[in-house]
């Protein structure tokens, strides 16, 4: 059985905010931060957006573009660090929306910025071992960081929805690998509102270390190089890190383009490889290869070999908006409606 | 069916009665009708009560028993109703009245009309009048009140060109009528430039489009006409009375434009009386907002249907229009605590037709109409009352 | 403060704009009732639940700048009367657009977002407001 994706929805919300603008008012030259995390402006969610929101936007446009019956849903997984409620799932709202309820399995995922692939790897097994005919798997965040810290420049919103199933795959999932550690690079404590991280300690015993060790694990159990693959996606917690790491394994520019979102979208955590993902489903052709790998902090990486099949053709990507689309209609924000937008005012009480 | 005719009128000041409270605002309207009534207590056979949501104004229920108690009245142990159709319970509660003395079952009966909308934040108040709207289907997915009326507004101005000048017409005549009454909550005239510079509550209609929040109270006394002239030589009778309902939400309404159950009720209220709207020489109507006296107008029958803008513009509905509407200054500038606002209606009328209306007498009034509004139209309650 | 119920059990309408057929006249109703008011008695047992396409165009609409506190971050907001394309009509929001943009007779779709919630540690609700419907190139 050739286990692999079915359909695809993504959603970004159109609010966005240059590190110039949030530069100014800490005192910082945004201008060379732009320049060095590779980020010209980040989504923001509206103040009636969350993660739920995302994630129904991304899955109703994966179902838009299919004719599977949401009852025929076995399961949803929702992976994100920015659940809106501590406790109570998102994923109920979501089987809800797109009417898979109730004869199925639901359950959130966190993981960082890997919950989402986290999911579609449950999916994998959920179906491959025929438990379920399809299993919905959303990587989705409206991720926070604290005002003024670096974070800020590029914590961003969005999420990407894939249909998990054996049939009519516009894409098999070849093979997943993925390697795990404990490294305390970020986290968010219970009830805290923002994360805090470990500044360059995130870097190469973290990101680098992770992704590449993920990476190369992949590579050798499906004896491939990177030259093997059309497209490349990496987690993208700015521009910068996942083009050092794609030159690190021999991956060109042009494999890595079409997915690198952050450096117009910011780094969506959860929604990045998926949405990244997503960009290359896009414009992807039969036979394309995609090697995808996404990280998650505390850490693990998820690695991903695709290859799109024939049926792409007749798939009706044109019956969702792409992320091409997404982000277009954009609407730029200064830094006090982003503030607000943000929840990061206080607000007097009665 | 018997004759019915008003007696005795009352009612408060209208305004923020920071000193007063419900209970005593309640009697004092009733007490100033009695009053005028002259008749004593012991001759009241029934009491009803207008009121919308002392619940959630007062976190008070039981408004009939509480009235009639503070009248002095629990020992007389009469029959004390409260009566609730959100803005169209003051008159919906004289119609109650109405309905029992023209049956025979009581012959003096007290109607009266209150409400203390002071007592909770302004946001709590304009969430309470939000639930004369359907709170499901309307309220929670952002329709307060008054976008509700814009609506209206946006779409009657597309459809017949009426314009934002002419919803401002309203409130100036409103205003400058208020102007002429003593017990007007806003007693100051204002211009256009007033209306169109205030801020926006929700567009095209501005903060001087819409009634204030009151405090205040109004009481009539009611008996069979023929027995009328024992308590005053002037009695006015109560010569139609028409109710009518229709959808709660106002997206379920056929046309938003039309307040259709204004127009049965009014045809009801006009059948009963035998007369047509060209008998009518002054009218109180439901100005919650500047538009909801053109679509009044134009649904009673005095201009036809997408002409109450340019009427209004034209000074048709002034004091010495053809018909003159709103002389009490209306919701907009005599007040509208919700509650009192149909029995407050129906004081100014009698006032007209009784020829004490002062400065703001309309000349020769014979014939006057009482148009209450619930909510966004879903109940309305229309009264002609005649000199007699 | 309501409690989670009253809100729980029109998740249906809310999230999926579900609503009624009458199968008498085939009119179509939202939110569902049992009976229909064209045909009165003849529609009992005949109203069927459907859901609405969510497709259709403005009817009205205001921008509106003063809203009940738990919705004040929206501020200012569309609210908007939508004809949906089986002839109800719904109240809603018209988000992620400018006002000036909109007009009566401008497309647009359903979708869901958060409509509000009960403070801080309380339920969020969700439910259905519109976007503007790009017109396809033809």
């Amino acid at each position: 059985m050739e286990v692999g994706i079915v359909s695809y929805g993504a959603y970004v919300p159109r609010y966005r905010i240059t590190p110039e603008e949030i530069g100014k008012v800490w005192g910082v030259d945004g201008k060379s931060m732009s320049k060095g995390l590779m980020i010209s402006c980040k989504s923001v969610p509206s103040p009636e957006e969350d993660t739920i929101t995302i994630s129904v936007e991304a899955a109703r446009n994966m179902m838009r573009r299919c004719e599977v019956n949401p009852k025929d849903i076995g399961a949803i997984y929702v992976g994100s660090e920015s659940h809106p409620y501590a406790v109570k799932p998102s994923g109920t709202i979501v089987a809800e929306a797109i009417e898979a309820a109730p004869h199925l399995t639901v359950a959130d995922f966190e993981f960082a910025c890997k919950a989402g692939t986290a999911a579609i790897q449950t999916c994998m097994g959920l179906v491959g071992s025929g438990m379920i005919k399809y299993g919905v798997a959303i990587g989705a965040d409206t991720s926070q960081g604290a005002p003024g810290d670096a974070l800020e420049y590029s914590a961003s919103a969005g999420g990407a929805a894939f249909l998990i199933g054996a049939e009519k795959t516009i894409a098999t999932i070849d093979h997943t690998y993925s390697y795990t550690t404990d490294t305390p690079d970020f986290w968010r404590r219970e009830g805290q509102m923002y994360p805090r991280h470990g500044g360059r300690f995130t870097g190469e015993p973290a990101y680098f270390k992770h992704v590449i060790s993920g990476a190369k694990g992949l590579l050798e159990r499906t004896n491939t190089t990177a030259k093997d693959y059309t497209y490349a996606v990496f987690h993208q917690p700015n521009g910068k890190f996942p083009t050092r790491v794609a030159k690190q394994l021999g991956f060109a520019d042009l494999q890595l383009t079409t997915g690198l979102l952050a450096p117009t979208i910011g780094n969506t955590y959860s929604g990045a490889v998926p949405l990244g993902l997503a960009a290359i489903l896009d414009e992807a052709k039969p036979g394309d290869r995609i090697f995808a790998v996404a990280y998650g902090s505390g850490a693990g990486s998820d690695a991903f070999a695709i290859t799109v099949t024939n049926e792409i053709d007749s798939y009706p990507r044109h019956k969702a908006p792409s992320v091409k689309d997404l982000n277009s209609n954009l609407k730029f924000l200064d830094y006090a409606t982003y503030a607000k937008f943000r929840g990061k005012i206080m607000l007097g009480s009665e | 069916m018997r004759r019915v005719a008003v007696i005795g009128i009352g009612d408060t000041e209208f305004g923020e009665l920071w000193d007063s409270s419900f209970r005593e605002i309640g009697i004092q309207a009733g007490l100033i009708a009695v009053a005028d009534a002259n008749i004593s207590a012991d001759k009241i056979d029934a009491l009803f009560v207008g009121n919308m949501s002392a619940g959630r104004f007062i976190e008070q229920e039981h408004i009939g028993a509480l009235i009639a108690d503070y009248s002095g009245l629990a020992r007389d142990h009469i029959p004390a109703t409260r009566v609730e159709a959100a803005g169209a319970s003051g008159g919906l509660a004289l119609r109650q009245g109405f309905q029992a003395v023209a049956s025979g079952l009581h012959d003096i009966v007290v109607v009266g009309g209150a409400e203390k909308m002071t007592d909770v934040s302004d946001t709590e108040s304009s969430m309470i009048q939000s639930s004369a709207a359907d709170q499901e289907w309307e309220t929670v997915l952002g329709a307060t009140f008054p976008a509700l009326h814009a609506l209206i507004a946006r779409r009657h101005m597309h459809q017949f060109g009426t314009t934002r000048e002419q919803l401002a017409d309203v409130a100036v005549k409103n205003h400058k009528n208020g102007s002429l009454n003593p017990k007007a909550q806003f007693q100051r005239e204002i211009t256009r430039e007033t209306v169109l510079s205030s801020p926006v509550v929700s567009s095209p209609l501005r903060v001087f489009d819409c009634a204030p929040s009151s405090d205040g109270a109004a009481a009539v006394v009611l008996c069979p006409l023929d027995q009328a002239k024992k308590y005053t030589d002037m009695p006015i009778e109560i010569a139609g009375s028409g109710q009518a309902s229709d959808t709660l939400s106002l997206h379920d309404r056929k046309d938003i434009c039309t307040m259709e159950a204004t127009r049965v009720a009014a045809k009801r209220a006009f059948d009963m009386a035998g007369i047509s709207h060209k008998d009518i020489d002054v009218a109180e109507v439901h100005d919650n907002f500047t538009i909801s006296e053109i679509l009044a107008i134009e649904d009673l029958g005095f201009f036809n249907k997408g002409e109450g803008g340019k009427a209004t513009e034209a000074g048709l509905t002034a004091l010495e229009g053809q018909v003159a509407v709103n002389t009490s200054g209306g919701l907009k500038a005599r007040g509208d605590p919700i509650g009192a606002t149909g029995l407050a209606q129906a004081v100014e009328i009698v006032t007209q037709l009784r020829g004490t209306a002062g400065k703001r007498q309309v000349k020769d009034a014979t014939i006057g109409l009482a148009h209450n509004v619930g909510g966004t139209g879903a109940t309305v309650v229309v009264h002609v009352l005649r000199r007699v | 403060m309501a409690t989670a119920p009253r809100f729980w059990r029109e998740n249906p309408s809310r999230y999926n704009l579900v609503g009624v057929e009458c199968h008498n006249c085939g009119r179509h109703f939202f939110p569902p009732r049992s009976i229909c008011p064209v045909c009165h008695r003849k529609s009992v047992g005949k109203m069927e639940k459907v859901k609405l396409k969510g497709e259709g165009k403005i009817f009205s609409l205001t921008e509106v700048q003063e809203s009940p506190e738990e919705i004040s971050m929206q501020k200012p907001y569309v609210l908007a009367m939508v004809e949906l394309v089986e002839g109800a009509r719904v109240s809603g929001q018209v988000i992620d657009c400018d006002a000036c943009d909109l007009e009566i007779g401008t497309p647009v779709r359903v979708t869901l977002r958060k409509l509000s919630e009960e403070g801080p540690s309380g339920i969020i609700h969700y439910g259905y407001k519109f976007v503007p419907l790009k017109e396809k190139a033809p």
